[in-house]
């Protein structure tokens, strides 16, 4: 059993990364705003954010599906908090049960397997419940497959086996266990064999005609022969134990990925309240295939300034369809940062799969998003500050590919304007010439009145 | 055999062993002794000179790690006889082949399998116990043999020792006896190896029966949970009980299972009533020999690995003695842990020399040297491989040594006469073809007499015409003739106070290094005169 509701067809994996080096990105995207608004208070939900931000889809396709799943998650935000709720709490109780084990012996790791098996099997009782009073309100494909999963394979027979493995395993009526002879005629290839429904089938099975054994009865002041018994016993105990663990476990790592993949889920629950309360506009965004040259927006705000509630925040309008580069310049403290912060922020919430903070968004994916600020302060400064600016593009053009999106602000400004502009110029048109997507911002005066000279030689102008 | 206690010089004799003229004709009998092992091999060392000579050092440095078999006594006898020698240097070429070497290495593994198995026999109270681990070893034993004779078969080994082993070998293999114990130990083996019994217990009852069908029930309770299953997880089975030997209710279950499988327990009985002793007294024997090999050349392999070189000594009766790179085996074992490179030197007597005279400054490696020259030709005479990139020895019939006794109670005059008393011994015993080792002779007395009785001792020497290494302070000793060679202890050009360890054939010069010494210490006349003046 899968829970599918990040990606259609695999797992969550939490060390899927964009780019080793994306810290740069998240703290100049300001992302810890954005997070930190998802999470509301719940910490795994901050983790969980991190760490999808961390890891954006590249294909049109994925996308969508997201999208629809997260459409329908907003519609249920009740049913996907109880979910969530319900998944927590079992790790939770799954942890108190481990907890309290002190023996490792197999017969107490056998017993508290038991217990929490239990409790799972309640757990998977109440999934089911809720899975099927909410079936009518989710459309999603991804939604619709979850919910048909739960009810298809934890079904009332389902439940009884369960149950029906860990009556028998309780050993009320004794053990069975078969064996070889190994080194020195020592038992070995301990198996346990199946005590059968009813007891006194296996007796009339003995006793039966023909059916050769050999019985032997332990003194009862045999004290070390009892302990070897128990040994003996041990080896039947180890087996049930081990089997149940890990299934226990296997029910458990279910959960576990169910709660990873609903964090996220619940993280843009709480995300479109705040920005609803903040009085900003939503939408999905428009997706589109890498060799659109897509890129425009109405009404794009910066997210981690609404969520700030930090004064008013303008809207801006792009249009910039079959542009590779964008430059913005203009006076100090006119926006132009803010404007670069939306513009990186939606393409990054876009391609997670979430909405956007708009009227209107749309744009063609990108292979990465690389930023390059200018860098006010840096203790740890070794080199000159344009040394240490030309190391950080020099990373950047270590791991960018065709596609990829890199934002600019106020780049190579550490020096004078006449080697800023002609090293900026240089490396943009570098990069607009390998397919990539610039976002420059900048008071060069004389960079910005390149604009059109640097367009002209991109290849898809 | 070696010194009588009372000898106040120490030597070796070879002991009689049969000359190796006719031997091809004659079946194998060990891999160390083409004739055969010769009677009196003894235990531990009985003289000084192995303890002059650090040989004590390097014997327990090799058998490190293989006291099991007790290799000591072969590390105490030398060869007295050119053909001996010989085998032992064609077994060794062919043990540098990695395919051989493995081979006998394997070899050697499954056999000491094969007797930790029988020893712990002695550990079991359970007699069903005991036999089916008389079996395991004994199925253990005839597939080592077997494979060992594969593997030597296919190696084709160049050497006498190693190609009538092999010979001997295919004939055993080949056997009735061998081939019916062979057989009867792994239809014993298998037919154990399909019982399958189960165990129902309940409370103090246990019932042991055959298994019905060989359904695991765990696989059925997987199965059920199999839906939720993300990927792998731990195993969680404790590792169990690691004691093999038995309790009393195993025992009990144990007798259960040879009742209800009588024929696969009586086939037991039946092997270790035919084949109690399983083993051949040769291949044994081999295994036991093979090792005086193995461990000699684990002790070099480190030694190789730094840099230095050992080479399988052309041995003769000649006289001549032409070493190069060559060093004190003991002292690269020792500082082979300190990383400290060592300094290599060459021995050189040629035509009518015979003595090396070796002088120069204190702690410059002249007793080292000594040392060395004394090692070579002991372990030469073992038929090792020896220190050095080239090397020709002679064979002597005994090596006598005389190094300084340590610190003691008795006054100069009772040293002195300890000194003439020892080495007087010495040219008693001694014959033409023997080695002396004097070492720092006559310390303790004046340099005039030093020069004389030294003189003297030399002169004799001279007359018996041996080969002999006399470490000394007295440069006059160097000078005595066309068969003395002088050799000096040399110190570094540009910090003189620093001895190389190298020993180098050139006339002694001791007042040069003394200067040196001097300036260093501030003590050379225009520094002293300066001092004493301020």
């Amino acid at each position: 059993m899968k829970a599918f509701l990040l990606y259609k067809d695999r797992d969550f994996h939490p060390d899927a990364r964009w780019s080793a080096n994306d810290s740069a990105l998240h703290k100049d995207l300001d992302l810890g705003r954005l997070i930190s608004a998802m999470a509301a208070g719940d910490d795994y939900v901050a983790d969980v954010a991190q760490l999808v931000l961390r890891a954006p889809l590249t294909a049109v396709e994925d996308i969508e599906y997201r999208q629809h799943v997260l459409m329908d998650v907003l519609e249920n935000t009740a049913v996907v908090r109880d979910l969530y709720a319900l998944a927590s709490e079992t790790i939770a109780a799954e942890r108190k049960i481990y907890r309290s084990l002190f023996s490792h012996s197999p017969s107490s790791i056998l017993r508290q397997s038991i217990q929490s098996l239990e409790m799972m099997a309640a757990v998977l009782e109440r999934l089911r419940s809720i899975c099927r009073n909410a079936q009518e309100g989710f459309h999603s494909p991804g939604f619709r497959r979850f919910l048909d999963m739960v009810l298809k394979e934890v079904d009332e027979t389902y439940l009884a086996e369960i149950n029906e493995h860990l009556r028998r395993l309780r050993f009320r009526n004794g053990m069975l266990i078969a064996a070889s002879l190994g080194r020195a005629n020592k038992g070995t290839n301990y198996t346990l064999s199946n005590p059968g429904p009813d007891n006194r089938n296996w007796l009339q099975r003995l006793s039966g005609k023909g059916k050769e054994s050999y019985t032997f009865r332990l003194n009862d002041r045999d004290e070390a022969g009892f302990r070897a018994l128990g040994e003996l016993e041990g080896q039947g105990l180890d087996l049930a134990a081990n089997v149940l663990t890990q299934s226990d476990d296997h029910i458990m790592n279910f959960i576990k990925m169910l709660r990873q993949e609903l964090a996220f889920h619940v993280g843009c629950i709480n995300l479109e309240a705040a920005l609803l309360s903040a009085g900003a506009p939503l939408c999905f965004p428009k997706p589109e295939a890498e060799s659109a040259m897509a890129c425009s927006a109405r009404d794009l705000r910066d997210v981690s300034l609404t969520v700030g509630q930090r004064g008013e925040v303008v809207g801006n309008n792009i249009n910039a369809d079959g542009k590779s580069l964008i430059m913005i310049t203009g006076a100090n403290e006119g926006g132009k940062s803010t404007f670069l912060r939306s513009l990186g922020t939606a393409q990054l919430m876009m391609q997670c799969g979430m909405f956007v903070c708009a009227q209107y968004f749309g744009a063609d994916l990108v292979s990465g998003i690389y930023s390059h600020y200018k860098r006010e302060e840096d203790a740890s400064l070794k080199s000159g500050k344009l040394d240490e600016e030309l190391v950080r593009m020099s990373a950047i053009a270590d791991t960018a590919k065709a596609h990829a999106m890199v934002l600019f602000n106020e780049s190579f400004s550490s020096t004078n304007e006449r080697e800023g502009t002609a090293i900026a110029r240089d490396i943009i048109r570098a990069l607009v010439d390998s397919g990539m997507r610039v976002v420059f911002v900048t008071h060069f005066y004389e960079l910005g009145e390149d604009v059109d000279a640097l367009h002209t030689s991109g290849p898809c102008s | 055999m070696f010194t009588e206690a009372e000898s106040p010089g120490t030597r070796i004799v070879a002991p009689d062993i049969a000359p190796g003229a006719e031997q091809d004709s004659r079946a194998f009998e060990s891999i160390l002794f083409p004739g055969g092992v010769p009677e009196g091999l003894i235990a531990g060392p009985a003289t000084a000179f192995l303890a002059d000579l650090q040989i004590e050092q390097i014997i327990a440095a090799t058998v490190a790690g293989r006291e099991q078999y007790e290799l000591k006594p072969y590390f105490y006898l030398p060869l007295g006889d050119l053909a001996a020698i010989n085998y032992r240097h064609e077994v060794f070429s062919d043990l540098g082949d990695a395919t051989v070497r493995e081979t006998i290495d394997s070899f050697a593994r499954e056999l000491v399998d094969v007797r930790r198995d029988l020893a712990l026999t002695t550990g079991f109270r359970d007699e069903h116990q005991r036999q089916a681990m008389v079996v395991e070893a004994a199925g253990v034993y005839c597939a080592a043999v077997r494979e060992l004779n594969q593997n030597l078969a296919a190696a084709a080994p160049a050497s006498q020792g190693l190609r009538k082993f092999r010979d001997y070998l295919a004939g055993y293999v080949n056997s009735s006896e061998f081939e019916e114990m062979a057989r009867d130990a792994e239809q014993v083996t298998d037919a154990l190896g399909r019982v399958r019994y189960c165990l129902r217990i309940k409370g103090s009852r246990v019932t042991v029966t055959r298994e019905e069908d060989n359904s695991d029930y765990t696989a059925d309770v997987r199965e059920t949970f199999a839906r939720f299953r993300q990927g792998e997880v731990k195993d969680y089975r404790t590792t169990g009980r690691t004691i093999l030997a038995m309790d009393h209710v195993e025992s009990w279950v144990l007798d259960g299972v040879a009742q209800l499988f009588r024929t696969e327990f009586s086939a037991l009985a039946n092997f270790n009533s035919m084949h109690a002793a399983f083993q051949s007294e040769l291949v044994v024997a081999f295994d036991k020999e093979i090792q005086f090999y193995l461990a000699y050349l684990d002790l070099i392999a480190k030694p190789t690995e730094e840099g230095l070189s050992f080479c399988l000594p052309v041995v003769s009766r000649s006289k001549e003695v032409h070493v190069s790179g060559t060093f004190d085996l003991a002292l690269a074992v020792r500082i082979e842990a300190h990383g400290q490179a060592m300094v290599t030197n060459d021995v050189e007597l040629g035509g009518p020399e015979r003595i090396l005279v070796v002088s120069g400054p204190n702690q410059g490696g002249k007793t080292t040297f000594a040392r060395t020259v004394g090692q070579l030709h002991y372990l030469a005479s073992l038929g090792l491989p020896v220190p050095g990139i080239t090397a020709r020895l002679s064979l002597p019939d005994a090596i006598f040594t005389h190094f300084e006794l340590g610190e003691n109670a008795k006054d100069l005059r009772g040293k002195l006469m300890d000194d003439l008393v020892r080495i007087h011994g010495i040219l008693e015993q001694a014959t033409p073809r023997s080695l002396v080792i004097l070492n720092e002779i006559f310390t303790s007395t004046s340099l005039r007499d030093a020069i004389d009785l030294g003189a003297r001792v030399l002169g004799k020497i001279c007359r018996l015409d041996l080969v002999c290494v006399c470490v000394t302070f007295v440069d006059e000793l160097s000078r005595l003739g066309p068969s003395v060679v002088s050799m000096v202890s040399t110190v570094e050009s540009d910090d003189p106070a620093r001895r190389t360890f190298k020993i180098l054939r050139q006339p002694a010069d001791g007042l040069a290094y003394a200067m040196v010494l001097a300036r260093k210490y501030g003590l050379d006349y225009g520094e002293l005169k300066g001092r004493i003046n301020s």
